[in-house]
């Protein structure tokens, strides 16, 4: 064997690229604390084992971690059928939203009961909010990217209004009152967040892979995204594909808000998403828009976050590391992958 | 006296793929050197090495006996090597004469001196018979002339070396024999010429010479005198080559399609007007005409993707003019798209997902509700593949990766996975080499003798002579008129420009 084919050997390595990219980003990262006055090993360190030092460090990262992946597979649905569901944070939110109503206003049910019609809540609100914009690009041809990122920002200015007003609960917080515990889902592992959310999550994961890779509907969807003109040729209906995954992408999305209301939160506290239907989007990308992918990617961006807060309270760097590692990864991976998902194919 | 061009072991690789494999070729002054090959032969990387858009890794060239070093189409254009490409490379909103100086404008100061440049291209144009209004806007010219502009482009670069990748491909029969009347007369005025094809036909009519590559390497050159159709085939494609015979047996007097009176609105493409035929089970039906006439939107009101206004199209006596495309498909039509990129195939699935298109919903392949039987897919397609001579490093590789051919035996067998009752064939061969042609030809012929219907859309004359018992000429939408293949070309090039008058008898 030549040293070139050892080479290119060694670079088909699966997930090389993604590691390289990471170990770089890190790299940088340490780079950015030295130039700024930081120690950055032992920043690094306090990052770790904020992130996997302790069970309740690993609680915190998979806690952190649940609410990207909700949204990455969301994401990843749309995108999978050609849709560029840019507005999965409006999706979230009001999945949030609608099962913290359903949550406290329905208090007739017993436990599991309530807790299915309140995450189903969350769902169909997520869905009903994605499904303004399939409708415009159905019947108008509105581009989703628009629409839905505007649709974004209602539901952020909309749920803030309702948590700030008519919902509000008593006391200086704008939130809405306690769900009842009926409705709540189960922590697993206190005194950490960790709830069965996450297990929630992973069940979605492979209910969405199993759903695109193993059902007709799923390939068919597939079809749609790579190549609706042929897909249609060989009479797969496009326009209701598309709708179909639009609606879906919501739902899931909707489930993820529900997921942190019920299993995290216990409520509708104002603000409680730092723009996790934003990171869902680059956290599909760095998956491969493939399901396992994004698992492992939302673990990758959920370490960052968990290991970030403690790093902060522990060594007095800001936040602001996990941050940049954060976007390093993102314009290493997620970006390159997008252009040449959007404009290279468009292209051919 | 020295060749005019002379390549001494030429060799070009590109990752994984050797093109060119020691490659010497002589080419003559004042010849017509035809090249000949299949796709991936090597030929246009030949010439683009020539012309210097790729760097050879081994190999010299020499002009006129001396050593030449080109690092550039520049240097190649300064040589006097000029290149005219397949794909035309004018500039549509620029003037034809615009087109010809760009980038050679004669100055006077810092201006454009037009009149200087009027009296060197009209010279030009006298000198070589070549008649262009000048004036036009290049981008609403015919491609012909469009190809015209673009060799008194090269000729105004002062080249005595002309190459010509594919130039007929995107021609009309009318086209190829004016191109081929222009070429021999560039050969008399002194110029010489490589011309770069895989049609038979025009390599007899106009090269002295020809040399055949086949994978890479060169198989011989020799002088078209003591060359026949057959020998060239077998030199490019390594064995012998079978030319599509019909078959004896006569159509059947059944109908498989009827189309009556049927019209549709121009959007999105050509409007068609009261077209009325029918296919006799066993009979291929050619449709001929210069492209952009309603071929395109001819297949698609056929297979349900473009909406009737008017009339009526029934398969098998019953009534499909408002079926979806997929109630088409399960009673029996098949069909074969004239792009198999855009939407023939999913470039990006895999051999077995392309395969599976269309028919995912359907038992045995679905099973239960929702899911797809993975094991039988694979057997499924494993078979496909094996029947149809799919030549593919895996069932699980993207379609992407496979050559053209191959692409196309991927549809073919989809498409063919279902009893069919009738074919519609759109340019079915078009970019194909000589073996995967025959292929298809092969199988059309096979549908045929089987007593299955098809309707053959194609550019390409020849393709539809041999194969059709009728031929359809369409003409801005219409059916101008119906012609027995064996009809002289004469009279397919009238109808195909639109003059019914003289051959509708």
């Amino acid at each position: 064997m030549s040293l070139r084919d050892s080479w290119r050997k060694c670079l088909s390595f699966p997930f090389l690229s993604e590691i390289v990219a990471i170990l770089i980003a890190f790299l940088l990262g340490s780079l950015v604390l030295l130039f700024t006055g930081y120690p950055p090993g032992q920043a690094l360190r306090a990052l770790f084992r904020g992130a996997f030092g302790s069970r309740n460090a690993f609680g915190q990262t998979l806690t952190q971690a649940t609410p990207i992946l909700f949204t990455a597979l969301s994401f990843l649905v749309s995108f999978r059928a050609g849709i560029f569901n840019i507005g999965v944070e409006g999706q979230f939110l009001m999945g949030a939203l609608v099962a913290a109503l359903a949550g406290t206003s329905i208090k007739v049910l017993p436990f599991p009961v309530h807790l299915l019609c309140a995450l189903l809540a969350g769902g169909g609100g997520g869905a009903l909010w994605a499904l303004f914009p399939a409708w415009l690009k159905a019947r108008f041809g509105a581009h989703e990217v628009i629409t839905t990122m505007m649709m974004s920002y209602i539901a952020s200015y909309f749920t803030s209004y309702l948590v700030n007003y008519p919902c509000k609960a008593p006391g200086w917080v704008a939130q809405t009152h306690p769900v009842e515990r009926s409705a709540l889902l189960p922590k697993i592992l206190p005194p950490t967040q960790l709830s069965f959310t996450f297990v929630v999550a992973l069940a979605f994961a492979f209910f969405v892979f199993y759903f695109l890779f193993r059902t007709y509907l799923g390939f068919q969807i597939r079809a749609v995204g790579l190549n609706p003109e042929a897909a249609s040729n060989r009479g797969i209906p496009i326009a209701s594909h598309q709708i179909l995954a639009f609606l879906l992408s919501g739902f899931v999305a909707g489930i993820g808000g529900a997921g942190e209301v019920l299993g995290v939160h216990g409520k509708f506290v104002d603000g409680f998403s730092p723009g996790y239907g934003w990171d869902g989007i680059a956290v599909s990308l760095v998956g491969r828009l493939h399901p396992f992918g994004c698992v492992f990617a939302s673990l990758l961006f959920g370490l960052l976050r968990a290991g970030g807060m403690t790093m902060t309270r522990v060594t007095k760097v800001p936040l602001d590391l996990s941050l940049i590692i954060q976007a390093l990864v993102i314009v290493f991976i997620a970006a390159p992958r997008f252009i040449r998902l959007v404009f290279l194919r468009r292209k051919e | 006296m020295p060749p005019l061009l002379e390549v001494r072991g030429l060799t070009k690789s590109f990752p994984g793929v050797l093109a060119n494999d020691h490659i010497d070729l002589e080419i003559e002054e004042g010849e017509i050197h035809g090249l000949l090959g299949e796709n991936g032969a090597g030929k246009s990387v030949l010439m683009s090495t020539i012309y210097s858009l790729y760097r050879p890794d081994e190999g010299r060239i020499f002009l006129r006996g001396r050593e030449v070093h080109m690092v550039s189409p520049a240097s190649a254009i300064r040589c006097g090597v000029g290149m005219v490409h397949q794909h035309l490379t004018v500039v549509p909103h620029l003037r034809v004469w615009e087109n010809i100086v760009l980038g050679e404008e004669p100055r006077r100061g810092v201006f454009l001196a037009r009149r200087e440049a009027f009296r060197r291209i009209e010279a030009l144009c006298r000198e070589t018979g070549l008649q262009l209004d000048l004036h036009a806007w290049t981008g609403e010219l015919p491609i012909g002339l469009q190809q015209r502009v673009e060799i008194l482009k090269m000729l105004y670069r002062g080249a005595s070396l002309l190459i010509f990748d594919e130039p007929t491909t995107v021609l009309t029969p009318q086209e190829v024999d004016q191109l081929i009347a222009y070429l021999l007369r560039l050969k008399e005025g002194g110029k010489t010429i490589i011309f770069i094809s895989h049609k038979l036909r025009e390599v007899f009519a106009l090269c002295d010479r020809v040399t055949v590559l086949r994978r890479g390497r060169k198989v011989g050159t020799i002088v078209i005198a003591d060359a026949s159709e057959e020998k060239l085939a077998e030199m490019m494609v390594g064995r012998k080559v079978f030319s599509p015979k019909r078959g004896e047996e006569k159509p059947k007097e059944t109908v498989v399609l009827a189309v009556e009176h049927v019209s549709t609105l121009p959007e999105r493409g050509k409007a068609l007007h009261g077209l009325n035929f029918v296919v006799h089970n066993g009979e291929i039906v050619g449709v001929a005409g210069v492209e952009g006439n309603g071929q395109t939107e001819l297949a698609e009101v056929l297979v349900g993707l473009r909406k009737v206004r008017q009339g009526k199209i029934s398969l098998r006596g019953e009534d499909i003019t408002f079926a979806s495309p997929k109630e088409r498909i399960k009673k029996g039509l098949a069909h074969i798209p004239e792009d198999r990129h855009r939407r023939g195939t999913v470039l990006d699935f895999t051999v077995t997902e392309n395969l599976l298109l269309g028919f995912e919903d359907e038992p045995p392949i679905r099973r239960g509700r929702w899911t797809i039987d993975l094991p039988l897919l694979r057997r499924f397609a494993l078979s496909r593949v094996g029947e149809f001579e799919i030549a593919t490093p895996g069932v699980d590789v993207p379609v992407r990766i496979l050559s053209g051919g191959n692409q196309q035996k991927v549809v073919l067998a989809r498409e063919l996975s279902r009893p069919v009752s009738l074919l519609v064939a759109c340019q079915p061969t078009r970019g194909l080499d000589v073996a995967a042609t025959e292929y298809v030809h092969r199988k059309l012929l096979d549908l045929r003798k089987e007593g299955k219907g098809v309707i053959l859309i194609s550019a390409d004359l020849d393709e539809i002579r041999a194969l059709s018992d009728r031929v359809l000429v369409l003409y801005e939408g219409r059916i101008i008129g119906e012609l027995a293949p064996q009809s002289d070309e004469y009279q397919f090039g009238l109808l195909m420009g639109g003059k019914s008058l003289v051959a509708q008898g």
